[in-house]
């Protein structure tokens, strides 16, 4: 890890993040591909190999996929970047979001807000599905992850008690049975 | 399966027991599925919240720039406990993952030749998307319920646009929400109820 004690790391990486995360329309996904061409091109923080290396960490690792941003910070400048890029990735557009909720909130039990409720949540709900596709599409994934994916959706779906773990847990039992007979030699 | 109303709901948390769920919530949530997670526990398990109030903040936070996990935390936390609920949420999400993906990194060098460990996090992530794909069966009932075709093609028409054609979504929306909004706006002598 770099020692770097100026601050100019720390601005260069609020500069890249503050203004992304304002435009990041249709969530993290949306900024990856202007987050590379910075990280890569621009500010040669990395190279475009390190670079895919850290999305598939980002994947990997608990929580949203923009943890890519983290990631970036934590290459740039350790464990202070990681956490100045985190800032800089989430805490403008939650800014944002909390006084939206809050004007949204003020008007609660109107006609129109009700009518605006009733308007935005199936945008909300399309949007839902279509992230569903996207991740799969960056993912490259093939037929297994879908059906597994809908399996999951349809056994949730009828058994909402059903512990998540357990899903996930027959996904990860999948794919290595899936790993196994392609290397068993059974298929394909 | 019963709908959650506002008579169901259990008292507001304490801002420590909110920061609480959501922290183990951001720990646990490999592969992703956060929105799905949230759901799971601040509608169903705690009540904190009701399913419509739910469904509102993922119209909301899916349509708002940043990432939308976050911004649903926010939108939760707020409904829940107000700007410091919102606060705490977001904190309490966020710090765990932040720091894990971190070790992730670090330890990514030791265990990338294990093929095994590739298809433990290939299928869990695939299986994480199920749990978001629950979520949007949940917006679908609720639409269904409305008891109106509008909505419902305006679920439909985002989807095929953004997700099928993988058209931009912001002129999509700009031209869905208004329309959709219009078809279920209160008529004059009548009212909008769901």
């Amino acid at each position: 890890m770099r020692e770097d004690s100026s601050l100019s790391p720390y601005l260069a990486l609020m500069s890249v993040f503050v203004p992304l995360s304002l435009v990041a329309i249709g969530g993290g996904p949306s900024i990856f591909a202007p987050i590379q061409k910075e990280a890569v091109d621009v500010q040669h923080w990395m190279s475009a190999r390190e670079f895919i290396e850290i999305f598939a960490v980002a994947r990997v690792a608990p929580g949203p996929g923009s943890m890519l941003g983290t990631l970036i910070g934590w290459k740039v400048a350790g464990w202070s970047g990681a956490i100045v890029a985190t800032l800089a990735l989430f805490v403008p557009s939650s800014l944002l979001c909390l006084a939206v909720s809050k004007v949204w909130n003020r008007y609660r039990g109107r006609e129109w807000h009700a009518a605006m409720e009733m308007g935005l949540a199936p945008i909300g709900t399309g949007l839902m599905f279509s992230g569903a596709i996207a991740i799969f599409r960056m993912a490259q994934a093939g037929p297994l992850a879908w059906g597994l994916a809908i399996f999951v959706g349809a056994m949730l779906t009828w058994r909402p008690r059903m512990h998540p773990f357990a899903l996930l847990g027959v996904g990860a039992l999948v794919f290595n049975l899936d790993l196994w007979l392609a290397q068993s030699g059974l298929l394909r | 399966m019963a709908e959650p109303s506002t008579e169901d709901l259990a008292p507001p948390p304490s801002l420590f027991k909110l920061g609480g769920v959501l922290f183990w919530i951001g720990v646990f949530s490999f592969g992703g599925g956060l929105s799905g997670w949230i759901h799971r526990q601040v509608v169903h398990r705690y009540r904190w919240m009701t399913n419509e109030d739910f469904l509102s903040g993922i119209a909301l936070a899916q349509i708002l720039p940043g990432a939308n996990v976050t911004n649903l935390c926010v939108y939760v936390g707020y409904r829940i406990r107000g700007s410091w609920g919102a606060t705490m949420s977001l904190f309490a999400l966020m710090s765990g993952p932040t720091v894990l993906c971190v070790l992730v990194a670090i330890g990514y060098h030791y265990v990338q030749d294990y093929p095994v460990l590739h298809a433990c996090v290939d299928g869990v992530a695939a299986a994480a998307v199920g749990l978001n794909l629950r979520l949007g069966v949940v917006g679908t009932q609720r639409i269904y319920r409305m008891h109106r075709v509008a909505p419902m093609i305006a679920m439909v028409a985002t989807f095929v646009a953004v997700g099928v054609m993988e058209w931009p979504l912001v002129p999509v929306v700009l031209i869905i929400a208004p329309l959709s909004v219009a078809a279920v706006w209160p008529r004059k002598g009548g009212a909008a109820h769901a």
